[in-house]
């Protein structure tokens, strides 16, 4: 699919370290050139060294780095959600979690007596083990066709882990990557807010008092982060 | 345990619970409210800029009831094994000081007459056999020319702005033709129609329909209400839905009403009190009270109250109703039994324009309540004869304000890919450069459609959860492919590149995934006769009559407007008959 709006707005990606531009409705916004650098990569608190590779690789197929600019893993992504697993959310503290669990038709939602940290741990072992097995090599160690292949597979619902379908992984995988690269920066994600520049979100402005009606105007203005610090 | 007496007891501290509390106190009683979750104030936890934070609010659900301790189990029909609702998706319960009245939208809406006597008004119109068999079509038992003076009420407790249309029977305005007639004005002008609605505002009406500024408790101006509170001026921040408003501007029972009680020395608020049941007496004609675990004293507290209101929310009331065998629980073979029957929620679908490139919708821009509508197809304004089905839409943009997590879920729509290549260039078009409308309509009320108690799975209280049987019905399904087919002419009107309709399939069975609306109704209806109402039209239980029941459970079936200005009414209205009638003689309002 082609992108419309790409023709005004684009990153201008000379060698890294230089500024690039923003532009949007006609307007220029000279932001850091940080869409090549990668986000500091500190070292995961939930997840193994191998974990985090697999986390990496994967949120970089779901969020590519591409012509619209970088990718997850370079947004921060992985450290976002490793950051997540060590919430109530990932303790599974938000969900009701008391057995009986049966499974039953999907549109029931979510039956199993795991918590995201235990749906993770459990699905990269079963996905780089399906890997190893279909591949030949650990999900990370695959070219990034191959890892697009076995996601869009996991997606299909055909591919069954050892505890659970695939796609189950997959819907995990995708919603918190998505998650990671447009939360608010102070989550660890959306490095520079990349990924609210990318939209035209901004942010933590909160207020739109001129901007009700402006007759199809691009708002003209950077996004904020709630804490400018962390941003 | 210990015990504590009060002359009335709510069960609840959301919209319905605020009313009550204020109008038991200005009756001068003595009030506790009881509130399992916790205290909120908006000077303290609804601050900018953290109180705007998406991950934590609309994402990860700050405000919202934590499933953990209790949830309810949900099936589509009555073979079928009802499952946890473990994560929160479809809905949204409150939880804490507000309820939901915190963290709704604010879109604030009258009942249209002919769907509070829906029954009476089809049968008129089209006979009694346009009723299915299998649909239990009732009336509420209250019309709206009663209800009005509360109406009224509340949208100046509100702060409620709005566009009449007819005053004491005269057309004063641009509001909605097939609005009643009301006897005041809204007390603020309508909000400003954000990019988007002044678009959908032309469009249809080019297509030849008639728009109308939807009423929003989001304040257009400064204002200060009946009880002397505050609201500020609404910034179209956009964090309306899901959020407590740091602005002030959108109405809650934390700005509205609750300041003007707290420093009153006969109202208690007790937070983190669990109401476990009503007690009631040995022959289960009287309540005497309730009893509540104290959740930060692990510790069982009984309270004794000559009147025990009941306003924990729609399905939460059920579920107190079952749990203390309060009225006959409803068995969907003999479609007997009061209690849990006509479990009630609402159909909404989106449709979405794509615009040209040059024009940039800004959907971040928006306010819960604002927005513009059309009511051509929605209860009885057009002829539903050769149609065959029962009820209607409004259709709608109410651009709340997008946030971008929201919409990377949502994407580029139904063609664009979820991920990947290509993932990108569809999402940034479609945030940048599309808008949605709704057609949030009825759902009518079926003998297999019910709340029960579930036979498995229990709250961490020990208590059983309850149990909702649910499904979409051909009825409702038709009804909102008809309305979506009317949306075509409004995206032909727009000039849109390209759009999508959003419609219910035929057999689509309800998804409890994905968010659909928080507004459930019925299971605790009120009406004419205790064979079908749990409650007579005062609000008041049948069998228990010092037990009112003040909330959506109330509604005999799912209208298409949103339900928070009916319930308001309907509290004032119960209020008012309270302090009229049942304070000076208790008993039954209604005598059989
Ligand atoms: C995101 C969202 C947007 C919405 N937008 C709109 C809108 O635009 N327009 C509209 O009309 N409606 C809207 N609604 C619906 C609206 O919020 C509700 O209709 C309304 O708030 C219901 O008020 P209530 O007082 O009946 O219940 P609630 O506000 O839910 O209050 C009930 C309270 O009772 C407490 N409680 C429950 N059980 C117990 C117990 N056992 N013991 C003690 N306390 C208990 C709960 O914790 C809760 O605080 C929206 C809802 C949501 C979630
Ligand atoms: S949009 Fe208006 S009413 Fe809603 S939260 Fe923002 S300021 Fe408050």
């Amino acid at each position: 699919m082609s992108a419309p709006s790409s023709s005004r707005r684009r990153f201008v990606r000379n060698a890294a370290g230089t500024t690039a531009f923003f532009l949007l409705g006609g307007q220029e916004f000279p932001i850091p050139a940080l869409a090549a650098a990668p986000a500091p990569a500190a070292p995961p608190e939930f997840f193994s060294a191998e974990e985090f590779r697999f986390l990496q690789a994967a949120c970089d197929c779901i969020y590519p780095d591409d012509s619209f600019g970088p990718g997850a893993s370079a947004l921060g992504v992985p450290s976002f959600i490793d950051r997540q697993m060590q919430t109530p959310y990932g303790r599974g503290e938000l969900w009701y979690m008391s057995g009986p669990f049966q499974n039953g038709p999907a549109n029931l939602g979510y039956q199993l007596p795991l918590a995201p940290q235990a749906l993770y741990r459990q699905g990269i072992e079963s996905a780089n083990h399906y890997a190893r097995t279909e591949r030949g090599k650990d999900f990370a160690s695959l070219p990034p066709e191959i890892r697009t292949e076995l996601l869009t597979a996991f997606e299909g619902g055909a591919v069954h882990f050892a505890a659970f379908n695939a796609r189950l992984f997959f819907e995990q995988l995708r919603r918190n990557t998505l998650e990671g690269v447009f939360a608010d920066p102070i989550h660890g994600g959306n490095l520079h807010m990349q990924g609210w520049m990318l939209l035209g979100f901004p942010g933590a402005r909160a207020d739109f008092m001129d901007w009700v009606n402006q007759e199809g105007q691009a708002y003209p203005f950077e996004p904020v982060s709630i804490d400018p610090q962390k941003a | 345990m210990t015990s504590k007496r009060t002359d009335v007891v709510i069960i609840g501290a959301g919209w319905a619970g605020a009313i009550l509390a204020k109008e038991m106190r200005e009756a001068g009683r003595r009030v506790i409210m009881l509130e399992r979750g916790p205290e909120r104030k908006t000077a303290v936890e609804g601050t900018y800029p953290g109180s705007i934070d998406e991950l934590r609010g609309a994402i990860r659900h700050r405000l919202f009831q934590n499933p953990a301790k209790t949830t309810v189990t949900i099936r589509n029909t009555v073979n079928q094994t009802a499952l946890p609702y473990r994560q929160l998706a479809a809905f949204l319960p409150g939880e804490g000081v507000g309820g939901a009245g915190l963290h709704w939208s604010g879109v604030h809406f009258r009942a249209a007459p002919d769907d509070l006597r829906l029954r009476s008004h089809v049968i008129e119109r089209y006979g009694a056999k346009f009723i299915p068999d299998t649909m239990n079509l009732q009336d509420y038992g209250v019309t709206y020319e009663e209800l009005e003076p509360f109406f009224d009420k509340a949208e100046k407790v509100f702060g409620t702005s709005g566009d009449a249309y007819k005053v004491n029977g005269e057309i004063v305005g641009n509001g909605n033709i097939y609005a009643p007639s009301r006897s005041d004005h809204f007390p603020l002008p309508a909000m400003q129609d954000v990019y988007t609605a002044s678009l959908f505002r032309r469009a249809a009406g080019d297509a030849g329909y008639h728009p109308y500024a939807l009423p929003a408790a989001n304040a257009s101006r400064q204002y200060t209400n009946t009880y002397g509170l505050q609201m500020g001026p609404c910034n179209f921040c956009g964090y309306c839905s899901g959020y407590d408003c740091y602005m002030y501007s959108k109405a809650s029972p934390n700005i509205n009403i609750l300041p003007a009680l707290r420093n009153d020395a006969d109202f208690t608020l007790i937070t983190d009190a669990h109401v476990l049941r009503v007690n009631l007496d040995s022959d289960r004609r009287k309540a005497t009270g309730v009893t509540y675990l104290d959740q930060k004293e692990n510790r069982e507290e009984t309270i004794e109250a000559d009147l025990v209101i009941l306003a924990a929310f729609q399905f939460h009331n059920v579920h107190l109703m079952l749990l203390s065998g309060i009225g006959t629980p409803y068995d969907p073979v003999s479609n007997t039994g009061v209690v849990g029957r006509n479990f009630v929620y609402q159909t909404i679908t989106t449709s979405r324009a794509w615009l040209s490139e040059k024009q940039y919708t800004n959907q971040f821009v928006g306010a819960g309540g604002a927005g513009v509508a059309i009511d051509d197809f929605n209860s009885d304004n057009f002829d539903h004869g050769p149609l065959g089905f029962i009820g209607g839409s409004p259709v709608w943009v109410n651009q709340a304000g997008v946030k971008p997590i929201a919409a990377a879920m949502t994407g580029g729509g139904k063609s664009a890919p979820r991920w990947g290549a290509g993932y990108k260039a569809g999402l940034v078009d479609t945030y940048r450069h599309s808008m949605a409308m709704d057609a949030h309509g009825s759902n009518m009320a079926y003998r297999d459609v019910y709340l029960d108690l579930d036979p498995t799975w229990k709250d961490s209280y020990g208590q059983p959860l309850l149990r909702m049987t649910f499904t979409w019905k051909e009825n409702d399904i038709r009804m909102n492919q008809y309305v979506v087919g009317k949306i075509e002419p409004i995206m032909k009107a727009l000039g849109a590149r390209r759009y999508e309709l959003g419609r219910l399939e035929h057999g689509e069975a309800f998804d409890t995934r994905k968010y659909q609306t928080t507004h459930l109704g019925g299971g605790a209806v009120m009406g004419t006769s205790p064979k079908d109402s749990a409650l007579n039209r005062y609000l008041q239980s049948w069998d228990v009559s010092n037990v009112f029941v003040i909330g959506s459970n109330a509604f005999p079936q799912g209208m298409g407007y949103n339900p928070t200005g009916t319930v308001a009414a309907l509290a004032y209205w119960a209020a008012h008959h309270i302090r009229a009638h049942y304070l000076a003689q208790p008993g039954p309002l209604v005598s059989l």
